[in-house]
């Protein structure tokens, strides 16, 4: 650790995998870190979830060992950037906890915002009661009661909900939701064994170690019916059941199906929060509102701006291993970045 | 079913639509089908609500059926309503509103093309002064008529006589709303409400007293469907996506269906001829009479107090009677097949298994 690396601050905006991860990484260096959470808790989206593909590992563990040792980071919860100012060397930055911090580079780890599903309103979310998200069933694993699980006996997945979907403006593939899906549907069926339980994909990204692994068991363990094919559309019947109609493009048939609850695979979206420090710091974007990097092969972490940098999902959709890796990887382009500018 | 969740989306599916001053087109089916349907829209706007809708005798076909039916080119078409226009720039109007739901989706995809493709509309202008030394602008506003019916939804609901609520029961009488699929389905955000949950027949039938039903096949076609019915050797498929239909809405019971599309007035109200002669089978909550099919302007005249026959609801094939006798209208059962001056028009054939008054 060099210690006049105490000397020199470092903000980091965002509190979820990559500003924890990256806050401690930059706090082993010996920097003196400033995270900042809008929310009332560090973790992002992934204190809300409940277990972790590809091997069910409990995402509180995983967060509860990413936090317990955050050294001497200096995090605030419940706060806001509400001015940015641009200085000669550094940043001023002062937060709606009324502080002021003089940042000699600023870590942006804004994350992503869940994809409003009721914008696919061929799905009917927010319309139809027994039609849920990725996150709304994870709130259930968690034992947060959701009324629409109810001893369901017929269950679909949608994969591909707001992603690589020219509809909503979102071409791209959000990353994770395959294998959500996939692990959502065996976590369900282990609830309730009788069930049958369809996965409605495009085609599966199984691209991770113990992913495809994942699937296998899926299919031979757990009976879970893989339809290749795109829902069209959801009503509900007489009796509040989900009337779904989907294509099964391998048996080049129309497919109808009488369901009790569907999950919507719900992608990533830019964080449309991080706006006004895009604006304020006159960042580029790339097509898809996500934050564009300076390089995206040898420079991921790194902005067009000088001492600013990114990591996680505010660059683009990511899993949390993906993720965890790219924050270090930032601490340690900030680092060199302070070293070759002292 | 979250009702707050279908005025999230609805919210998102406003249309700005002038509360006066339009140039009228007719669809060309309809004056022949149920013409009472556009005397009332007319005698309705003007007479009731003393607002300015002008029609020029010189209108003519869009040329939609062609178009769909692949027997007219798209150039075609165009310079046929860019004579439309022509006329309501010549009567001095710049809203159009047309009649056919087939009509306003090809007028809607024209103003669409035109808007990406410029030098589409310049080689109309050309072809439209070679056809007929005419020139023509752009409308401001273009509208459905149930666009119309919609927008006037308390107006209608002010004068109402006999509103949508069964006077045996006192509750409202359940509706099923069907869109034409040209007319949201296309270009979603040209319409009142969406093409998922359109709001354009939901909120008239709503502001006059019924309750809309929310069956599964909603979504689905009439039937009509162009080819598949002009097609002769394809309306196998025009009556079965109209089957379809039917035996999904059956459970709901439903006392009417209202449209806004004179092409779905139609299929829906004739193939259930078809499908009871065929089947033995009819629908609706009166045993072997079926579930009347009427346009928007035909629902709001009845709520309106006109009488059934001057509004030519004799022209359907599932007989009104149990309908009107549910809304408590008064009426002369004599006079189902008078023309005007007591003129006898004949009682038609009684189907074997769709009954008749």
């Amino acid at each position: 650790m060099e210690p006049k690396n105490q000397q020199k601050n470092i903000v980091v905006i965002g509190g979820g995998p990559a500003g924890i991860e990256a806050s401690r990484t930059l706090d082993s260096l010996g920097y003196t870190v400033f995270l900042i959470e809008k929310e009332d808790r560090l973790g992002g989206h992934l204190a809300r979830w409940d277990r972790l593909f590809p091997y069910g590992t409990p995402a509180g563990d995983v967060l509860g060992q990413m936090t317990a040792s955050m050294g001497r980071v200096k995090w605030f919860t419940g706060t806001e950037v509400t001015q940015l100012n641009r200085l000669e060397r550094g940043y001023n930055i002062i937060l709606s906890n009324g502080m002021s911090v003089l940042a000699d580079a600023l870590l942006l780890t804004t994350g992503f915002s869940l994809f409003d599903a009721s914008r696919k309103e061929e799905y009917g979310y927010g319309i139809y009661d027994r039609v849920i998200t990725n996150a709304d069933l994870e709130d259930w694993f968690s034992g947060i009661p959701v009324p629409a699980i109810d001893s369901p006996r017929r269950i679909g997945f949608v994969h591909c909900v707001g992603s690589r979907d020219e509809k909503v403006g979102n071409r791209y593939c959000s990353k994770v939701c395959c294998a959500t899906a996939v692990k959502q549907a065996c976590e369900i069926k282990e609830k309730f064994p009788d069930a049958v339980v369809y996965c409605f994909y495009m085609d599966l990204r199984m691209f991770g170690r113990g992913y495809e692994d994942m699937y296998l068991e899926a299919q031979k363990k757990y009976g879970i019916i893989f339809v290749r094919g795109r829902v069209s559309e959801v009503s509900e019947d007489k009796d509040g059941h989900l009337f779904v109609k989907a294509e099964d493009t391998l048996a080049g048939k129309p497919l109808r199906v009488t369901l009790d609850l569907l999950v919507l695979m719900a992608g990533m979206t830019r964080n449309t929060a991080v706006a006004p420090i895009v604006r304020a710091l006159e960042l580029s974007t790339m097509e898809d509102g996500f934050l564009k990097p300076k390089d995206s092969m040898t420079q991921a972490q790194s902005s067009y701006a000088a001492g600013i940098f990114y990591a996680g999902a505010c660059t683009g959709p990511k899993t949390i291993p993906d993720t965890v890796a790219e924050a270090k990887a930032a601490a340690m382009s900030i680092n060199e970045y302070l070293r070759d500018n002292d | 079913m979250n009702y707050e969740g279908k005025k999230k989306i609805w919210s998102e599916f406003q249309k700005e639509i002038p509360d006066d001053k339009y140039f009228y087109a007719r669809s060309c089916i309809r004056q022949n089908f149920n013409p009472g349907a556009e005397q009332a829209f007319l005698d309705i706007v003007r007479n009731r609500f003393g607002k300015d809708f002008y029609e020029d005798p010189l209108h003519t076909t869009c040329g939609g059926i062609a178009y769909h039916s692949d027997t007219t080119p798209e150039e075609t078409s165009m310079t046929i309503i860019a004579r439309q226009f022509s006329l309501m720039n010549q009567a001095g109007y710049r809203n159009f509103v047309v009649s056919c739901v087939t009509s306003f989706g090809l007028h809607s995809e024209i103003l669409q093309t035109w808007e990406e493709h410029p030098e589409i509309e310049e080689k109309i202008h050309e072809l439209l002064w070679k056809a007929c030394r005419r020139e023509f602008t752009k409308p401001d506003f273009l509208m459905h008529s149930s666009d119309m019916m919609y927008h006037y939804r308390f107006l209608i609901s002010e004068q109402a006589k006999y509103p949508l609520i069964n006077v045996r029961t006192g509750e409202p009488l359940k509706v099923v709303e069907h869109i034409g699929c040209h007319y949201s389905k296309i270009f979603p955000s040209k319409s009142v409400g969406g093409a998922e949950y359109p709001r354009v027949l939901a909120g008239l039938v709503e502001a006059l007293g019924g309750s809309v039903v929310d069956y599964p096949e909603r979504r689905h076609c009439c039937g009509f469907g162009f080819r598949q019915y002009l097609v002769k050797a394809n309306r196998g498929y025009s009556l079965t996506n109209t089957y379809k239909k039917f035996e999904s809405m059956e459970p709901f019971h439903p006392d009417l269906i209202i449209t806004n599309c004179p092409g779905c007035n139609y299929f829906l109200d004739r193939w259930q001829y078809v499908i009871a002669e065929t089947t033995g089978k009819t629908y609706g909550d009166t045993p072997g009479y079926g579930i009347p099919v009427l346009s928007s302007e035909e629902v709001a005249a009845l709520v309106m107090g006109y009488d059934p026959w001057d509004l030519g609801l004799q022209m359907h094939q599932v007989a009104v009677e149990p309908l009107l006798d549910k809304m408590g209208v008064q009426y002369d059962k004599s006079a189902k097949y008078k023309g005007p001056g007591g003129k006898d028009l004949g009682v038609p054939v009684s189907p074997a298994n769709i009954r008749i008054f």
